[in-house]
């Protein structure tokens, strides 16, 4: 039977530009989050955050042929992810049987800074400049759905290939941390002034982070030791369009949506912000989902919420570790500080089982969960 | 797809299925005299963005015209594009932003900053805990919207979805196409790219 088949995937944060060099990172336990000086973004609070070094890409912007004048970072970032996704795959990205879905929250924004953005601030206008790049010239989806976009950008891409729209879709997420978004997350008080916490007792807020990520799928009979995409959903909460719901609505209905046999998963790759709402949402969710006993982790606590990124770097670094069989452990987790006791653990752990899911939940009452299978069975 | 009501929505023209509706203002304060007259038992309309102000009284007027009208279901997706995100409201944010000295980030302004906000405010007045999804296209384009609709119904429990463009640059500049659509519909009549074409240009 065929499927979405994942044929490769990408990582761009300030801890390595590959999948490998980012899981290598986090096995070691590094983090990617400093605090930062509210100067650096002529704010007046100091923050925590990981933010990616331009000029530490300047030479793999070169060597992929991307002209910086050209582009803006946010751009250019999303070019090099799948420029290296795309590397080795034999795949033709300016066919009209590929599509590129990009995910972000607030592409260009910071452009609104500036006296003349001149359109460049649309984020459609970003995303066919991506897809030109490769030669493509299909119109690009921007899915833009808060935080779960990364999710929602490989929910439709699965599905569009699961119609027979084409057959490759190109899935490639981004944000930039501009002095917009800081001080708005700011000004909500969910920023913590230390490297996040999630699922402590102590967590008090989440940290921005930078990222790029690209995931691509194709639609073919999977190969053994293939991930693929077995379904998802996205439910809403219909409660709030900024608080969690109390009952976990919406995650709790995607989980159900999505889930076969618990007894299948090796984990449970949760949204985990560090926030005190989403993670008590996540904990109530799953654990009506009756997936209490399930090992869940998250890696917020590495790389801080990477917007537009986070759906699509945490499936990527979900399959890579679960390929060498472990688990990667939840950093700046101690002691439990949900009301749904959960199986977390904050040191790395073996994997076993064939199969995860990825959660998320975002603003506007959005929740979304995607069950993931690796064929041929044992981890 | 099947389609049973649509709605077609500029700053100083409403049509609800083939029927031009009177209003006496425009623009901003079209929305205003919209929400008075068709809505008026939601006062968080106020607190509002401009695209969710746009989106929410469009949809109003949409599903006015279903009878009973269906509230509290999973099966309802809503799903939307638009060429300017949530720009609209970006711009009034970074007004707030704009200098160290004049520095009032505002949480209720900022929260507005992200489109699918609009999705959340739909399904929050209907109680669907459906999909929600808003996605950016480079312009309006009949047939790419289409084509991601067939694809939302891959999902099972949709059966029927609150569809369509609705893009606002501002309070005073909008253009809204919606229809609420079916996987199945006796009846109903057909929405291809020519039939949504066609009330796209009314």
């Amino acid at each position: 039977m065929k499927r979405a088949v994942k044929i490769s995937d990408n990582v761009i944060s300030p801890l390595g530009t590959s999948t490998v060099e980012n899981l290598d990172a986090i096995l070691r336990g590094e983090s990617a989050l400093r605090v930062h000086s509210g100067s650096e973004k002529d704010i007046p609070e100091d923050f925590c955050a990981s933010l990616i070094d331009e000029e530490s890409l300047s030479g793999e912007y070169l060597n992929a042929g991307i002209p910086l004048e050209e582009y803006t970072p946010f751009e250019r970032r999303l070019i090099l992810s799948i420029s290296k996704a795309l590397s080795g795959t034999g795949i033709d990205p300016s066919s009209r049987r590929v599509l590129f879905v990009i995910s972000s929250t607030k592409a260009n924004v910071e452009l609104l800074h500036s006296e003349n953005p001149s359109g460049k601030e649309y984020p459609g206008y970003s995303a066919v400049k991506v897809a030109s790049f490769f030669g493509n010239g299909n119109a690009p989806l921007t899915v833009s759905n808060a935080c779960i976009s990364g999710l929602s950008a490989q929910i439709t891409a699965v599905r569009e290939l699961e119609c027979g729209h084409f057959d490759t879709a190109i899935v490639a997420g981004a944000d930039i941390q501009s002095r917009f978004i800081i001080s708005g997350f700011q000004s909500f008080k969910a920023l913590s002034p230390n490297p996040c916490r999630p699922f402590d007792s102590s967590r008090d807020g989440l940290n921005p982070g930078e990222a790029a990520a690209t995931v691509i799928y194709t639609w073919k009979e999977p190969q053994e030791g293939e991930w693929y995409a077995e379904r998802g959903a996205v439910r809403n909460d219909a409660n709030h369009i900024s608080g969690p719901s109390r009952t976990g609505e919406g995650s709790y209905r995607a989980l159900k949506a999505v889930m076969d046999d618990p007894e299948e998963l090796a984990m449970v790759n949760v949204h985990g912000t560090a926030t005190v709402y989403n993670d008590e949402m996540e904990s109530i969710a799953l654990s009506r989902a009756g997936l209490s006993a399930v090992p869940v982790n998250g890696y917020k606590g590495y790389y801080g919420h990477t917007m537009g990124a986070a759906g699509i770097m945490e499936t990527a670094l979900s399959m890579a570790s679960l390929d060498k069989g472990v688990i990667v452990g939840m950093k700046g987790y101690s002691e439990c500080g949900v009301s749904c006791a959960l199986n977390i653990s904050n040191e790395n752990r073996p994997a076993s089982g064939k199969a995860f899911i990825k959660l998320l939940s975002g603003f506007g009452g959005c929740n979304a969960a995607m069950l993931f299978r690796k064929k041929g069975g044992a981890l | 797809m099947k389609y049973s009501s649509y709605v077609r929505m500029t700053p100083s023209r409403v049509v609800l299925n083939e029927k031009m509706l009177t209003f006496e203002d425009s623009g901003k304060n079209l929305l205003l005299e919209i929400y008075r007259k068709a809505v008026g038992d939601w006062p968080k309309f106020f607190k509002m963005d401009p695209l969710s102000k746009v989106g929410f009284v469009s949809t109003e007027l949409l599903l006015s015209t279903e009878s009973p009208r269906v509230k509290d279901c999973e099966d309802r997706a809503v799903i939307l594009f638009n060429r300017s995100g949530s720009l609209a409201d970006d711009r009034i944010y970074e007004g707030t932003i704009r200098s160290r000295e004049e520095f009032y980030p505002s949480p209720a302004v900022f929260v507005y900053t992200l489109p699918n906000i609009l999705t959340g405010e739909i399904a929050i007045r209907n109680k669907y805990y459906g999909e929600t999804s808003f996605s950016v296209l480079e312009k309006f384009d009949a047939s790419v919207m289409l084509r991601t609709l067939e694809a939302a119904f891959v999902d099972p429990m949709t059966r029927s979805a609150v569809f369509g463009w609705v893009e606002c640059g501002s309070e005073e500049e909008f253009d809204v196409c919606l229809f609420l659509v079916h996987r199945e519909g006796e009846g109903m009549k057909e929405l291809d790219e020519k039939e949504f074409e066609r009330i796209w240009k009314i």
